[in-house]
């Protein structure tokens, strides 16, 4: 790596790279590296470059999606026990990745437990196994590689708690940054004796701060990575382009607004000094920083790392927001239901997850004893030392099942065109309203998709906090166009995206049906309706349930064929009162 | 050695470490509910605050932190317990995190299976409930928690006891904690019958200040650093508040609660409009934890009002589709009842 190339010169690729090696240096600091990619060849070789890099600290360890609590965490080694007769504890995942690094692909079908443990892990630096009979408290100092796949948000508590945000296309070449593992090792041993100047910090926290990037563990991070970086060319002080290095991994990818001129100008009330250009670049310098000047470089720094779009990028890109139209992921992977109410038990190996039902293994070995008995005498002869009281064997093993009320979604789609407006966008809020005090006593998560003009909006994505819907129902604009046809879409989407987290999604349209924009947002009354009608029967085909309510003020037959394309149950306002709307949205959801 | 981070060294956030002194003080208030962002330091908070209060003694062994003046009861075959020269052992406050995706099991307890498949016997492994017993529950993201554990914690909650019927086991015992809840209200709502029985609630919100932040940067980089000179630098900080606390427990009974102290908070409830009357009972509890804090006498106006917000912030929703934020109405209903913010009458 040219030591001497200024930051502005490596590539994507590169800084992949740099990230690697910094992970290796100091993972546990660090938190780790999340991923938001398709796993693809890019993915693997930056993988195997870590796995490279971090040899000497383990191997990197999988966590598996269905791996069980205690083989996490630590716990009692079941089928060790019964064949020892006396406890034996098994060392957790987690514990025994002290020091090292995992790696969660498909974090976004994590399930919670394993989130949360792993969160607790980063925090405390130890895991904590009470259970089982076993008290113990073990070290567990590691960093995570977490790979997002899905495309939406995921896990924010982990994502929070990770320091570098890479996000590979599919044609990202990586090139190979010439970082030997002697490089890393030797960097581990520097870390501790790393100085960080006071103008440093304040430049990173105004840097995170101007854009918006979070909370104040966002700025920690970054001065970990800073400080890495710092150890891996050798210096003993961080230098201005360190942190730049810093906040274009760290801090620039969650930024969430632009920084306003007012805002530069609130934090620097004197116009800054005249500046030598040259200091900017001088990597080694040892003059003194000007912080207003280096505030700058850095928020710089991070603007330059934000991509073209930026604007419509972040104005999507809240952490609760969807990014893509939900493409890819084939199949509904059912996690492994181990919440809920105890139902029955199965026969299983409670290995793969599922907990023990201990009193029901001992029901099923019950009637076995005696003959399993002769068997241990016949075996071993006149002497059974170790008589077990209860000989339980593999196939006794019965697991609990879970019971689990699935979740149910409720998607909203408000026609606010002008159509709609004029006569009973008032009224179709009203009813949203009442149908709200419904959702809440069901515990639904709530959706409002809003569409006029050219195209839908997704106001507000799944939700359970009902005031919030309030709130965006009653800021909702009226006028324009009225875009069926992209509401349809939007509406299948974001009820595929409902459905593959495992709730039931119900989508509940509130329109005139007078479809005058088509699906590329141009005005036109047949191909508006000719468009919407074939969304209707796309979305047939997705069997997802649907209501239409029309709430034009004589029913239309637009509605209605709308309604029946997408075989969807089809209610009249006029001839609605509120009893009968929570009524039809409720057999909807059953 | 582990090392906390100091409780004195927490920057900012005075209303949260205010909230878990006075709960700290007195735990029949009913623990603190700390809504809003990610990232402000909540558990930190809770951490340090259990590092601050003063070691408690338990039965060497014993599984459900019984006091040695209190063993536990002979239906709970404790053999720690039971043991003629019980063992005193000094532990620090417990403070037992919830993760998210706790099992039933693990929360109350189950039947202990190496026992039960090795020996036979039928032997109670407590869960994480025994071990938070006169210690703190903190439970993160606690608006998410799953229902049946939520129904669960509600039932130990108002009873201080644990009931375990199941697998064969009929078990009770003791289960008094400070329960200290954190969550993001965007992210979804709490029930009411849970968010009733935290006695204390606040927002807490990132730092929009930029030297606050920087500050906060600073102190927690020293304490990564070097934990022991960190911590030895705040020590005597912490000793002032450790004393503080000690204090104000041991005085708090003597604290005078005047008449017309409970006229007024009963006043502050009605014109609050708060549901029930468990705001007016933790308001004079905590006014007192809070008059013993600061060595008062006696409760007087300027606690009550120090307390009101916090204690009725989250009682006043009249119906799930209101917004949850109610400090116009609190600050309205403290101006009705105690005249406008410069006048102070001590009673």
């Amino acid at each position: 790596m040219n030591e001497h190339a200024p930051p502005a010169d490596r590539s994507a690729g590169e800084e992949a790279m740099l990230a690697a090696a910094l992970l290796a240096v100091d993972p546990h600091g660090l938190g780790g590296v999340w991923i938001e990619a398709r796993r693809c060849a890019a993915v693997d070789q930056w993988l195997a470059a870590v796995q490279h890099l971090c040899s000497s600290l383990g191997p990197v360890r999988r966590v598996p999606l269905s791996i069980a609590d205690s083989r996490l965490l630590g716990g009692l080694d079941l089928t060790g026990t019964l064949a020892r007769g006396r406890p034996v504890a098994e060392r957790g995942l987690l514990a025994e990745a002290d020091g090292g690094v995992i790696l969660i692909s498909n974090v976004e079908s994590a399930r919670q437990l394993i989130v949360s443990a792993v969160c607790a892990a980063l925090d405390t630096g130890h895991t904590v196994l009470e259970r089982d009979g076993l008290n113990q408290i073990e070290d567990a100092h590691f960093g995570v590689i977490a790979i997002n796949e899905s495309g939406e948000a995921c896990a924010p508590a982990l994502r929070e708690r990770i320091a570098i945000l890479l996000h590979f296309d599919g044609a990202a070449r990586l090139s190979s940054l010439e970082i030997d593992a002697a490089a890393v090792h030797r960097a581990r041993a520097a870390l501790p004796f790393v100085q960080v100047s006071p103008e440093i910090i304040e430049g990173l926290c105004t840097a995170s701060f101007m854009l918006g990037a979070g909370s104040v563990r966002t700025e920690m991070l970054a001065l970990r990575v800073a400080r890495a970086a710092a150890a891996l060319e050798r210096r003993d002080d961080v230098s201005a382009a360190d942190a730049a290095l810093a906040v274009r991994l760290v801090i620039a990818p969650r930024a969430t607004r632009l920084p306003s001129t007012e805002d530069e100008q609130q934090e620097q009330p004197e116009p800054p000094p005249p500046q030598d250009p040259q200091e900017d670049h001088d990597a080694n310098s040892s003059e003194p920083i000007d912080q207003n000047e280096l505030d700058e470089m850095l928020v710089a720094a991070a603007l330059a790392a934000l991509p073209p779009n930026v604007l419509e990028q972040l104005k999507h890109a809240r952490n609760d927001g969807r990014r893509g139209a939900g493409t890819g992921r084939a199949g509904t992977k059912q996690k492994a239901r181990l919440h809920g109410r105890r139902a029955r038990s199965r026969r299983g190996d409670p290995r793969d997850g599922a907990p023990l039902d201990v009193l029901e293994t001992i029901r099923a070995a019950a009637p076995w004893q005696k003959l399993r008995r002769l068997e241990l005498l016949a075996a071993q002869g006149e002497a059974v030392q170790h008589g077990r009281p209860v000989e339980v064997r593999r196939q006794d093993f019965r697991v609990r099942t879970f019971k689990n009320y699935r979740e149910t979604a409720t998607i909203f789609a408000v026609d606010a065109s002008g159509s709609s407006a004029l006569h009973r966008l008032a009224e179709a809020k009203g009813a949203i309203e009442l149908l709200l005090a419904d959702c809440y006593s069901r515990r639904d998560h709530v959706a409002l998709i809003a569409f006029r003009g050219k195209s839908a909006e997704l106001v507000l994505p799944p939700t359970r906090s009902l005031a919030r819907v309030k709130k965006a129902l009653a800021a909702l604009p009226g006028g324009g166009g009225t875009p069926l046809a992209s509401a349809a879409h939007c509406a299948a989407a974001l009820a595929e995206a409902a459905r593959r987290k495992g709730q039931t999604p119900t989508v509940v349209f509130l329109t005139d049906g007078k479809a005058n924009i088509d699906r590329n947002g141009v005005g036109s009354r047949e191909r508006g309706e000719a468009d919407a009608l074939e969304a209707a029967r796309a979305f047939k085909s997705t069997g997802l349930t649907a209501l239409v309510i029309d709430t034009s003020p004589r029913p239309a037959p637009q509605s209605r064929r709308f309604a029946a394309e997408m075989d969807a149950s089809y209610l009249p306002l006029p001839h609605a009162n509120a009893h009968m709307l929570s009524e039809a949205v409720r057999a909807e959801v059953k | 050695m582990r090392y906390s981070f100091p409780f004195s060294a927490i920057v900012a956030q005075d209303q949260m470490k205010l909230a878990l002194l006075v709960a700290a003080v007195d735990p029949s208030i009913g623990g603190v509910l700390v809504l809003g962002d990610r990232g402000t330091g909540k558990s930190t908070a809770v951490r340090a605050l259990a590092a601050l209060l003063p070691p408690m003694s338990v039965v060497d062994g014993c599984q459900f932190n019984a006091d040695p003046a209190a063993p536990c009861s002979g239906g709970l075959n404790c053999e720690a317990c039971a043991h003629r020269e019980r063992a005193a052992r000094s532990v620090s406050v417990p403070v037992v995190d919830l993760p998210l995706g706790a099992t039933e099991d693990r929360v109350i307890g189950a039947l202990n299976l190496e026992r039960a498949l090795v020996s036979g016997t039928k032997v109670f492994e407590a869960g994480l409930l025994a071990r938070a017993h006169r210690g703190f529950l903190y439970i993160d993201e606690v608006n998410l928690l799953e229902d049946h554990l939520v129904d669960l914690l509600l039932d130990v909650a108002a009873s201080g006891e644990n009931v375990v019927e199941r697998d064969g086991l009929s078990i009770r015992h003791p289960a008094r904690f400070v329960l200290v809840g954190s969550g993001n209200p965007e992210e979804g709502e709490l029930r009411p019958q849970l968010l009733d029985r935290f006695g204390l609630a606040l927002d807490i919100e990132t730092p929009q200040d930029l030297k606050t932040r920087v500050e906060i940067v600073r102190r927690r980089d020293a304490f990564e650093r070097d934990a022991a000179a960190f911590v030895a630098s705040w020590a005597e900080k912490e000793e002032e508040t450790r004393q503080q606390i000690a204090t104000a427990r041991k005085h708090i009974a003597q604290i005078e609660v005047p008449d017309a102290a409970l006229e007024r908070a009963s006043r502050l409830c009605m014109e609050a409009g708060s549901d029930g009357l468990r705001g007016e009972l933790t308001l004079i509890r905590a006014a007192r934890a809070l008059a013993s804090l600061e060595r008062d006498p006696a409760v007087c106006d300027a606690h009550l009002r120090l307390m009101a917000p916090l204690v009725l912030r989250h009682r006043l929703r009249r119906n799930p589709l209101d917004d949850a934020s109610s400090s116009a109405r609190i600050d309205r209903a403290l101006t009705d009842v105690f005249g406008s913010s410069g006048e102070r009458h001590v009673i």
